[in-house]
């Protein structure tokens, strides 16, 4: 239990740098380190195939995706950019103290938790809930994927046709 | 059914909020485009986080895993959309700035 909550620990601080600071291809970076912490926590929990997931798609790709619109992006004069610096220190600064009192806060409760619902069928493996009784799911996400294409073509075909 | 929780979830809980609070400051203290979408990332993970909380809690790791990967999959999704956008966006205005929206129709 110490090493989780020490893992869970690092996680919240990853985020925190993803959050503040001041480069955006370091908050991408800190985005892609959270990520992996996150599927560490999956993998110690014994959610090995989200694990997986979290890790080559999440750590992986979407890091990818921002760091080439960050690259893609970035043409802030050095005047500019301190002065973006300073501004982001005043708005950013109360977030650890934020922080820091929502975790004490939330400390203090330990009040019993008993939930009653109506709990759905299917459990064991994974790949039996998924392919088997969840296919209405499996059926969203191929629309949802398809959606993302269809959207990232249609946003690039308008691009070219603005360029011509 | 009732599901007895055991006191271990206030320490996950915790730590879900904090990442809720910090993915939610990300996203209202800044102008750039690029820092919600990371903001919005942050609020996904903890989302994430606490699914597999209550998998792990309940005993049904399977369902909590199949809905993750479900979660994952609309994530991709929408940050590959969002960042065709944001560059749509940027090469229009020469900014990242979200107060340019503004100026935008609809």
């Amino acid at each position: 239990m110490i090493w989780m909550t020490l893992l869970l620990v690092v996680l919240v601080l990853a985020a925190l740098w993803a959050s503040m600071t001041t480069a955006l291809l370091r908050a991408a970076l800190g985005l892609a380190l959270t990520s992996a912490l996150l599927a560490v926590v999956m993998f110690s929990m014994g959610a090995t195939l989200a694990a997986v997931m979290e890790l080559s798609v999440c750590a992986g790709l979407i890091s990818v995706v921002l760091v080439s619109v960050t690259s893609l992006t970035q043409r802030r004069p050095l005047k500019e950019a301190l002065a973006n610096r300073r501004s982001r220190l005043r708005r950013y600064w109360p977030l650890p103290l934020v922080l820091i009192a929502v975790g004490v806060a939330l400390s203090f409760v330990h009040a019993p938790v008993e939930i009653a619902l109506r709990v759905p069928a299917g459990d064991g493996d994974v790949r039996t809930v998924l392919w088997s009784l969840r296919q209405l799911d499996l059926f969203g996400q191929i629309l949802i994927l398809l959606a993302g294409v269809f959207g990232v073509l249609v946003l690039f075909r308008k691009e070219a046709k603005h360029d011509d | 059914m009732t599901i007895e929780i055991p006191q271990s979830f206030w320490l996950y809980f915790t730590f879900f909020a904090l990442l809720l609070v910090d993915g939610l400051w990300c996203m209202l203290a800044t102008h750039n485009l690029v820092r919600i979408l990371i903001g919005l990332e942050i609020l996904m993970k903890s989302v994430t986080f606490f699914l597999i909380v209550a998998g792990y809690l309940s005993g049904r790791m399977a369902l909590a895993q199949a809905l993750v990967i479900t979660v994952i999959v609309i994530e991709v999704v929408v940050v590959v959309v969002v960042a065709g956008v944001i560059l749509g966006f940027f090469r229009k205005h020469d900014s990242l700035d979200v107060e340019n929206t503004r100026s935008m129709k609809g």
